[in-house]
């Protein structure tokens, strides 16, 4: 049975999406929705423990071997980012009920749970397969769904943050697509691990070097990485409140992960760090965006505002990590990954759990919270704690990890602007502790009371998990490692 | 479009046609050019046509949303089904091998001709879908 987990990691929410939308307007799409997403972490489970167990599973689609067919590989990465897409999905799937209650018409909440299902398929098939061009066609589910999804939100200039989404997501899908086109054309072939193969022969020909460029550029509109971000913040802004937990917590680590397997295991680190120089690129573009953003995070008004810019500073983190190309970089770039979606994840859904009870996500409404919702703000603290990185936290693990990366190979102000940066985390955070803790709620609005038992769970669960990993690192720090070693020797 | 008489008479004519090519060239699909994708959008046009020349309210009386979503979601199920149903008979997912052991070739023949059916019915609610939307616009 293990052997068909690939394809039903996958099978899963595309099969549930069509079947969401045949149930109609009543409450049966949603509880379908949660199974799905509930089986897709099963299957997750599974296929880590797994490759963890017995090494790298590979699935033949329709039969036919690759490199002439597509064939879904999974080694230590991609189980590793398949299960934090799966499990991000099932605890924001366990929370949607009664946000998307009050934020989608009724009309479309059927269409609403499709195109979360869907925009699951996307992220996972991108994370699962080995084939490139199947990455490209992920890629599109993963991103037109997601349109939609922010499309959705009650504001609106939902539809417009939506559009500029859309605009910029397309000019990155497109570049991707040429990039593979150009690979196609010097190599003839689509598959991965056939592509490392085939492409040092031809690595130094003109074609192969702009597929490169396109590629970078475009993986990097992506991913967010500063400064082709300005799509994020408004995305992540206006979508409803479930959409940018689940958006947040998992798209742009995806691109992340997309950029790391074409990086090591298409082009090859003697291609791309050797030859190109790609860490220098990569490791200041990120060090900047570390710190800018996270300044920028500082004087937002609005906290999904605020967290979406603090996201691209972290997806700075990440890239930092990777630009080291060493075993601790890479090493705590992935584990960061990893973590990082946890405490986003949870951030969003306390605000989404905020906006549920007071309808707004503005500063402003979070003063008193402290008070009126106690374990939610409580929660909130926790996880801020974790984005600053304060020790016994997840957010301490990677930051120790790129840290020790950035000593070893003495990239001292690398080491100097993460601290910086996580000074300037303990401002953003303590703006909202200090509005929700230090200061009343206006005397003439309505009582407030503590989020709904169905939001509080998930939210909890992924605050414990980021606490649980932050003191036993043994088994994320474990797996990135052994990602990390699997791609610097040069495999998938 | 109501004084258009030949318009309206010659749309009426031409869409069994219209509808007959997309059909044809869905289920020719195995042997010429053609295929799912190409059907679906020709059988979608007729209605796009019909629409254009009777008014798009008309058009949804034929062809209502509901029906539209239906199909639409049919489409990916019949296609992810015969995955699903090939996965049972003990092949890979989507090996149509498997759906006939005996022959093989019969099997491939079967698997494409369903899977393709079931690109022909999305893509032809989901064209016909994205029309009623930018009519809808325009009628409100």
């Amino acid at each position: 049975m293990i052997a068909e987990h690939p394809v039903i990691q996958i099978l899963i929410p595309l099969l549930g999406a069509p079947l969401c939308v045949l149930t109609g307007r009543g409450v049966l799409a949603y509880w379908l929705a949660l199974a799905c997403s509930l089986a897709s972490l099963f299957v997750a489970t599974r296929l880590l423990a797994t490759v963890m167990a017995t090494g790298p599973i590979v699935y033949e689609l329709g039969g036919w071997a690759a490199p002439w067919g597509i064939e879904y590989r999974i080694g230590p990465l991609n189980s590793f980012v398949l299960l934090l897409v799966a499990l991000l999905g099932a605890m924001v799937m366990l929370a949607a009920k009664k946000s998307v209650e009050s934020e989608i018409p009724g009309d479309r909440r059927h269409f609403f749970y499709a195109a979360m299902l869907l925009c699951q398929t996307g992220l996972l098939g991108i994370t699962i397969t080995g084939d490139a061009f199947n990455v490209f066609v992920f890629l599109e589910i993963a991103a037109l769904s997601s349109y939609v999804l922010i499309a959705m939100g009650h504001q609106r200039r939902a539809l417009y943050a939506s559009y500029q989404y859309l605009i910029m997501g397309t000019i990155g899908s497109t570049f991707i697509l040429i990039s593979i086109g150009l690979l196609y054309q010097m190599t003839g072939t689509l598959n991965m691990a056939d592509l490392a193969a085939r492409l040092p022969a031809v690595g130094d020909t003109r074609t192969v070097l702009v597929s490169f460029a396109f590629f970078m550029v475009g993986v990097s509109l992506k991913m967010a990485l500063f400064p082709l971000h300005m799509w994020l913040p408004n995305a992540y802004t206006y979508a409803p409140s479930i959409v940018s937990a689940f958006l947040a917590s998992t798209a742009t680590k995806v691109a992340v992960y997309v950029m790391i397997r074409f990086l090591f295991s298409i082009y090859g680190p003697a291609f791309a760090f050797d030859r190109i120089g790609v860490s220098q690129i990569l490791g200041s573009l990120a060090l900047v965006g570390i710190v800018i953003m996270s300044a920028a995070a500082i004087f937002q008004n609005n906290v999904k505002r605020l967290l979406a810019y603090s996201s691209v500073a972290q997806i700075g983190y990440i890239v930092l990590g990777i630009s080291f190309a060493s075993e601790n970089g890479l090493t705590g770039g992935i584990v960061h990954l990893f973590n990082h979606g946890l405490m986003k994840g949870a951030l969003f859904l306390v605000v989404a759990a905020v906006v549920y009870r007071v309808g707004s996500s503005d500063l402003n409404a979070f003063r008193g919270l402290g008070r009126a919702m106690p374990v939610t703000m409580f929660l909130f603290v926790l996880g801020g704690l974790g984005m600053i990185g304060v020790p016994l936290t997840v957010g301490f693990i990677s930051k120790w990890y790129l840290i020790l990366a950035a000593i070893e190979t003495g990239h001292w102000l690398a080491v100097a602007l993460v601290l910086l940066s996580s000074l300037l985390a303990v401002i953003y955070v303590w703006r909202v502790v200090e509005f929700a803790y230090f200061q009343p709620r206006d005397r003439d609005s309505d009582p407030v009371g503590e989020a709904p038992l169905s939001m509080l769970v998930p939210t909890a669960i992924l605050v414990l998990a980021t606490i649980v990993f932050g003191i036993n690192t043994e088994w994320t720090v474990g797996v990135a490692r052994a990602a990390a070693v699997f791609l610097l020797g040069g495999h998938a | 479009m109501r004084h258009h008489s030949i318009l309206r008479a010659v749309t009426k004519f031409f869409l069994p046609y219209i509808l007959l090519f997309g059909l044809y060239t869905q289920f020719h699909g195995d042997y010429g050019p053609g295929g799912g994708f190409q059907a679906g959008v020709i059988f979608a046009a007729a209605i796009v046509l019909y629409g254009l020349i009777f008014t798009p309210r008309i058009a949804r009386k034929v062809i209502p949303y509901r029906a539209v979503y239906i199909f639409m979601s049919l489409g990916i199920l019949l296609y992810a089904g015969v995955g699903v149903a090939t996965l049972f008979m003990g092949g890979n997912y989507l090996d149509y091998n498997a759906l006939n052991h005996h022959h093989p070739v019969h099997g491939q023949h079967l698997g494409i001709l369903l899977v393709e059916l079931g690109v022909g019915i999305t893509v032809a609610a989901v064209v016909i879908c994205i029309y009623y939307a930018f009519a809808d616009r325009l009628e409100s």
